[in-house]
């Protein structure tokens, strides 16, 4: 695959914010141009909505969650415009969360049908018996070389890996795709169910995906904030402590 | 009220008991406990106290508690009101309103958006007011598009009920279409971010400025008979009239117009309501100004994203500013939705970051760009700014904290 070592300016593209773009994942794309920023690389953003015609020659794509009728709709726009397969061929790298991240896979469920996905990471989506809501921790594959995986799941969906992928981490506390995965990447495309946003919470898995465009490995940058927020999340995950049913609406007195 | 049976009697009086208990115990203002005592003994009590009462409802993500106590000081015009004045917005709150009043012929209720079916059903209201929807405790509540569906399914099965809605929402139009009679007021939505595609046919909306419609359905945004242009509200007649409100920001003037609206069908001539909502100064301590050491700080509620973007609005130019985060049960336990929100607006003045995830926060500003110091509570907020004045955002259980601090100010 093509990587860009003298990379002058780095091409991040989010898809469709107008359907997917429920959970604070905007965050994931303002974390990659910070950290890119701070390693001397400049930055172009574009902003696809559902009504354009998405750019091929991006360098790292990002699509985010969503409810059901636009992930459904997300999910149709994208398989009718073709790029992305396009794009991925060309050597781009792919982040996806929640509903975006089940668009990747082969098929998932929204308002109760199966929808077609685009099958660029080998997955399947099904809807589980109940939401699972909370924070996530988990050990990412040491493939990858990045520290425990934290985050927030909000999801009602049930994800099933292939062979052809692999999980992005063991889950340690909450659920992810079982109970006993989260996540999954293939190549360069990755996805995860966790929100937070995901990058803010997971800065090296942020520079992971930097480095897979750039192909060399990035100079550290001042991390006392994340590194202090990650302490932190990551000491108030206590099994004994689940929070509490979502679907129990509580007295604000 | 006087031809309650006797068992909603002895439910109304262990009620007030358990209130006063709870409130002179500290606990509270007692609103919840009182209801839910009461609820327990006669299940039916709130629909026996709404009765033979001219009722209003209010409803929406933000601005509901303000709008409320707006509607209240309207009404005043006319009588004792019964108003459930301290937020408490669920069904024990709205018992304890109506039975702390009994006298009041007139009810301005704020309802939690989850309960607007409940509430149609139970207190037959005259006036139902639907402010705007937005994402707000996405980790417990419901998305938005399922919430206007829940309440587009509440009203079409009140047909009779008038409802004054907010037409620069798509999501808050489209459920209030349910209805035949509806008043519409617009004074522009700052968050757009939730009603990018159709409610009606999930296809994209058309946007341009405040107007909105979809070239599929043709679902569009209704002309509005309630305006604010500027500091004036203009009535459906065109008769404007000035407002001088003692509560900052753009957002506070659309409330006021809403406000007027709903006085408006209760038969209070705009000329007599404007003057009554000078007098709202503080809400539950939401726009309240507390001192210590020389410094006067303002704390404004926001709780989510929309609520965010107006605070900013609200913002004394050069002020310093404490952002408090809190993520309790009541507030959501997900921070993302900080990312939703862009802090540009803070930027050129001291920005100090605290509250129980004040790290989520600083991580925010950072990739923001903008400086900040993180400090362990709001004292040490207060003493890292200089004298004068400071404004405070925070969230709900971190704005509730700073109430506590200062005697629960109101």
């Amino acid at each position: 695959m093509s990587t860009r070592p003298s990379l002058s300016t780095l091409r991040l593209v989010w898809l469709y914010p107008d359907l997917l773009s429920t959970y604070g994942d905007r965050g994931n794309l303002q974390v990659l141009a910070y950290r890119a920023i701070g390693r001397g690389i400049d930055v172009d953003i574009v902003e696809v909505t559902s009504d354009k015609h998405m750019p091929t020659e991006g360098d790292i794509y990002l699509i985010g969650g969503g409810e059901d009728g636009p992930q459904a709709l997300a999910a149709d726009r994208l398989r009718a415009d073709g790029s992305l397969p396009r794009a991925v061929n060309k050597g781009a790298v792919i982040f996806s969360v929640c509903a975006g991240y089940q668009i990747m896979g082969t098929s998932f469920m929204a308002k109760g049908e199966q929808h077609a996905g685009l099958g660029l990471l080998d997955i399947h989506s099904q809807r589980g018996d109940k939401r699972a809501v909370g924070e996530l921790a988990g050990q990412i594959d040491p493939r990858l070389h990045v520290p425990t995986l934290t985050g927030f799941e909000n999801h009602g969906g049930r994800t099933f890996i292939g062979p052809n992928a692999a999980p992005l981490a063991k889950v340690t506390h909450g659920i992810g795709n079982d109970g006993t995965t989260e996540g999954a990447w293939a190549g360069r495309i990755m996805g995860t169910y966790l929100h937070g946003p995901a990058l803010a919470r997971n800065p090296l898995l942020a520079d992971l995906l930097l480095s897979w465009v750039t192909g060399s490995q990035l100079v550290p940058l001042d991390d006392t904030w994340p590194t202090a927020l990650r302490n932190e999340r990551l000491a108030a995950v206590n099994p004994k402590q689940l929070p509490p049913d979502a679907n129990n609406a509580m007295e604000l007195m | 009220m006087t031809n309650l049976s006797p068992r909603a009697r002895l439910a109304t009086a262990l009620l007030r008991t358990a209130a006063t208990l709870s409130r002179v115990s500290g606990r509270g203002d007692g609103s919840v406990i009182g209801g839910r005592v009461g609820l327990k003994v006669e299940p039916r009590l709130l629909a026996l106290l709404a009765e033979n009462r001219q009722v209003a409802l209010i409803s929406g993500t933000n601005g509901k508690t303000t709008t409320t106590r707006f509607t209240a000081a309207a009404l005043g015009a006319l009588g004792p009101v019964a108003t459930n004045s301290f937020g408490a917005n669920m069904p024990t709150g709205h018992t304890t309103a109506l039975a702390k009043a009994p006298e009041a012929s007139n009810a301005v209720l704020e309802v939690d958006e989850h309960y607007l079916a409940q509430l149609l059903l139970e207190s037959k209201p005259r006036v139902v007011a639907l402010l705007n929807l937005s994402r707000d405790q996405l980790d417990r509540a419901m998305e938005v598009g399922m919430l206007a569906e829940k309440w587009r399914t509440a009203l079409t099965a009140h047909p009779d009920v008038h409802v004054i809605a907010n037409a620069d929402d798509p999501m808050v139009t489209w459920a209030a279409q349910a209805v035949p009679r509806v008043t519409w007021v617009a004074g522009g939505q700052r968050w757009q971010e939730d009603s990018w595609a159709c409610p009606e046919c999930g296809k994209r909306l058309d946007r341009y400025g405040e107007y909105w419609r979809c070239t599929n359905c043709g679902l569009t945004r209704p002309s509005p008979q309630w305006s604010v242009d500027g500091d004036q509200v203009v009535d459906p007649t065109g008769q404007r009239a000035t407002l001088s409100l003692q509560l900052p920001g753009q957002v506070n003037r659309n409330n006021a117009a809403t406000a007027l609206a709903i006085a408006a069908e209760f038969g209070v001539p705009l000329t007599e309501a404007v003057p009554q909502l000078s007098k709202v100064r503080s809400i539950a301590g939401r726009y309240a100004v507390v001192r210590r050491d020389g410094r006067r700080a303002r704390l404004l509620l926001a709780k989510n994203p929309a609520g965010w973007l107006e605070a900013f609005d609200m913002l004394d130019p050069g002020v310093p500013v404490t952002l408090c985060l809190n993520a309790r049960e009541v507030d959501g336990y997900d921070t993302s939705w900080i990312y939703d929100v862009d802090y540009s607006p803070v930027l050129g003045r001291q920005v100090l970051v605290t509250g129980d995830r004040r790290f989520d926060l600083a991580v925010r500003l950072q990739v923001n760009g903008i400086d900040f110091t993180v400090v362990d509570n709001f004292a040490a907020a207060l003493r890292a700014a200089p004298e004068g004045n400071v404004e405070v955002i925070a969230n709900y259980t971190a704005f509730q904290d700073i109430r506590s601090e200062f005697d629960r100010v109101n």
